[in-house]
């Protein structure tokens, strides 16, 4: 009886597991709690990619991909679970959409040897691949992000901040507190007041905030939130009447859960971009065909071509990008995970490529190096229009102040080198 | 009047609004515990399931629609009708009632003479599977509610402050209608509890289980009742705070503004949980407020410091505990061996 029931439980464990030749990439998601709204649409954007790849192609060079999902809740602790009990499965890169989940994982995978990818998330530093030998965050970063946002406000003003008053609101955690050392400097660079105003998590609360900048009256008001503080900072603003075209937020607060609940107030709100949204690419009549005709949609396929949904199949094509780069490189198609990094720092993504792909300018082209794992940082700006509910790019890609931005990240990363004892590489 | 004192009584003023939106939520745990001496962990969840299925209800989505689609290959989505706000809360109240009977069934009444620890892990249980039927039954994407409650500043306030001050004060048109809803939820609680037979049975309970009992009031009626006013006075607080942020899980959390008023205003006391609330929100805005201030602390203290209202909420109620350990309004508890 004893046999029998190890027999079946093995038996069960072995028909659970991927298929031992199928390429591992596990989704770390979160559908449950108070962050799942953004996490669902993400991890759906991030499943139907690899379905689509392997419904139409059978996989990657030959290769079918297996995603097994593990359940975050975007809790640290639960995310650093899900790493563990999936790296054994041969998993060849993570993509934990969680900061504080990468923060914990950077050691882990740096002993483990297996990428880490944080597009638009994670440790901003890590761009500097002389020292974060595993980890990757192309193709922008928070840094890029904030100064991004400072350059189109310069070429809103004629090229000219001095004198100009600033407000960020930011969610009160590493998060949130990454773009404020840049803004600093830039402050600095551009002779703008910058006004720091946390919010304490989840942000349901932020009267004293709104209130200080009804008194102050910035010209701006930038946002780094994430979660209910989105939604609660938009309507909020809508309350006292600041002007939503002054008001911008990072990618992570520019997606449609954070303005339709404000409805017509949060109207002209602006986000920043690092990406296309929306269905007006080639690559959706594919996923139709491929994947939601044939049933195979990621969740209730109720988010195909929402924000987040565009950025979790971004994230899934450059991961599957660097799988096929890492195959080319090592000449097998059933590539490790020390081969995967091979891939993600010698990928290089055109635009021509991504036409191909059926994403014609999606995202910017890149092309990674030993040292540069961030990419170029350029980022779009987007509006929302509260009528047709949609997103509006209202610029082209705007590249950061890499003047500004480079002695941060090296003097960042090279402080976390010394700490940890790293010997930098790429000389 | 100085500007730093005409913002310190603005901020007064929104504080004291923000305190009577903590009530809202503190004042479900009160009856819980006042009834039963249960701290009612799913105070806030209660909340949140009534939110979701005020909107669930009011714009006709189908309940288990994922479920239902998934096992028998249907597209349900929505039954294609949008009810009226008030029917839609009519009929939200009345399944929290229902709700209230089969947690009564199904929960409590096995319960009876446990000791108050066993009912209080009970809640979290309950706690959790609320959350998780709430998201098979309406799903977790954000909702946005609209009941044509009034959001946005104050126009009238705003310009008669102006002309008094010189300087218009802000005051959300929401708060002022939590303002007026808190004041009527209680009154209408209180006369309830002071003339109907219902509240004298109540409070009777509440005073002491063992003699009401012997007298011929059932428990387990008296739990179902005070359950399913709780689950009203969560669909209240689900309603208002769901209007500032939409309806999410998040809402959940809420609960945990409530605990610095319950231990400043005593769990038993419908009064404390007002009086608490306003000095809760209050006393979090006006630190926030002084702290943040390059022109007060600032100038003071030579550095500013922000986000201090979660914590400093709780460092509050622990101040007054250390005078008051029953709280401002509970019932000392004197036992003697």
């Amino acid at each position: 009886m004893k046999t029998k029931f190890i027999s079946l439980v093995v038996g069960g464990l072995c028909a659970a597991a991927p298929a031992m030749a199928d390429l591992v990439i596990p989704n770390l998601s979160y559908r449950t709690g108070a962050y799942a709204p953004g996490g669902i649409p993400y991890a759906d954007g991030f499943n139907d990619y690899f379905t689509l790849l392997n419904a139409r192609d059978g996989g990657i060079g030959g290769e079918m991909v297996s995603v097994p999902e593990c359940e975050t809740a975007y809790n640290t602790e639960k995310g650093v679970e899900c790493y563990e009990a999936t790296k054994g499965l041969g998993a060849l890169a993570y993509n934990p959409l969680s900061t504080g989940i990468t923060y914990q994982l950077i050691p882990k995978v740096t002993v483990d040897h297996i990428p880490l990818y944080t597009p638009g998330y994670g440790r901003t530093s890590a761009a500097n691949g002389k020292v974060f030998e595993w980890v990757f965050n192309y193709p922008a970063n928070y840094w890029d992000g904030a100064s991004v946002a400072i350059k189109y406000l310069l070429d809103q003003n004629g090229g000219d901040l001095a004198g100009k008053k600033i407000a960020l609101v930011y969610h009160n955690s590493a998060y949130g507190k990454e773009p404020i050392r840049t803004l600093q400097d830039l402050a600095a660079k551009h002779g703008f007041t910058l006004t720091e105003l946390p919010v304490d998590a989840p942000g349901q609360e932020q009267k004293s905030q709104w209130l200080q900048i009804r008194r102050d009256k910035p010209d701006y008001v930038l946002m780094w939130g994430w979660g209910v503080m989105n939604q609660v900072a938009v309507q909020e603003a809508a309350n006292i009447n600041y002007p939503m075209e002054n008001f911008i937020g990072i990618w992570w607060s520019g997606s449609e859960n954070d303005v339709i609940p404000a409805g017509e107030g949060a109207n002209g709100y602006k986000s920043l971009a690092m990406h296309g949204t929306g269905m007006d690419y080639p690559l959706y009549a594919d996923l139709k065909q491929y994947v939601y005709d044939a049933g195979k949609a990621s969740g209730n396929g109720d988010q195909i071509g929402s924000v987040l949904y565009s950025r979790g199949v971004y994230a899934a094509m450059v991961i599957a990008e660097a799988a096929r780069k890492a195959q080319e490189l090592a000449g097998v198609s059933a590539i490790n995970a020390t081969q995967m990094r091979e891939g993600f720092e010698n990928l290089e993504i055109t635009e021509a490529r991504m036409a191909e792909i059926g994403l014609p300018n999606f995202g910017q082209p890149f092309a990674a190096t030993c040292a540069d794992h961030g990419g170029p940082g350029a980022a779009m700006l987007q509006q929302w229009d509260a009528t047709s509910k949609k997103w509006t790019l209202i610029t082209g890609f705007i590249a950061p102040d890499q003047d500004v931005l480079d002695p941060l990240v090296a003097a960042d990363s090279e402080a976390f080198a010394a700490e940890a004892g790293i010997t930098q590489r790429c000389n | 009047m100085p500007d730093q004192v005409l913002y310190a009584i603005e901020v007064t003023l929104n504080g004291l609004m923000t305190g009577v939106m903590y009530s809202l939520v503190a004042l479900g745990f009160v009856l819980i515990f006042k009834a039963s001496g249960v701290f009612n962990y799913a105070q806030g969840v209660l909340a949140l399931f009534a939110a979701l299925t005020l909107v669930g209800l009011q714009n006709g989505q189908v309940p288990f629609a994922h479920v239902i689609n998934a096992t028998f290959g249907t597209n349900l989505s929505t039954f294609g009708w949008h009810l009226p706000a008030l029917l839609a809360i009519l009929l939200t109240a009345g399944i929290m009632v229902i709700l209230a009977i089969i947690i009564e069934r199904l929960v409590l009444k096995h319960l009876v003479s446990q000791a108050p620890i066993i009912l209080f892990m009970a809640t979290i249980g309950l706690a959790y599977f609320l959350e998780g039927l709430g998201d098979v039954m309406w799903g977790a994407d954000i909702k946005k509610l609209d009941v044509g409650l009034p959001q946005g500043i104050s126009d009238t306030i705003e310009r008669v402050t102006d002309g008094w001050f010189g300087y218009g004060f802000f005051i959300d048109n929401l708060d002022i209608v939590a303002t007026v809803v808190a004041v009527l939820l209680v009154a209408a609680l209180t006369i309830f509890s002071q003339y109907s037979k219902q509240g004298r049975a109540l409070r009777a309970v509440a005073d002491d289980h063992q003699a009401a009992l012997s007298v011929g009031i059932s428990l387990r009626f008296i739990w179902v009742l005070v359950w399913s006013i709780a689950g009203f006075v969560a669909l209240v607080a689900g309603i208002m705070w769901g209007t500032k942020s939409g309806v999410q899980f998040s809402l959940s959390l809420i609960a945990l503004k409530a605990l610095p008023v319950l231990m400043l205003g005593g769990f038993t006391s419908i009064p404390g949980a007002i009086i608490g609330g306003l000095i809760i929100g209050v006393g979090e805005k006006l630190f926030e407020f002084i702290m943040s201030s390059p022109d007060l602390a600032g100038a003071w203290f030579g550095f500013t410091i922000g986000a201090t209202e979660n914590w400093f909420a709780y460092v509050l109620a622990l101040l007054f505990l250390v005078f008051r350990p029953q709280g401002l309004f509970g019932e000392k508890i004197i036992e003697r061996v």
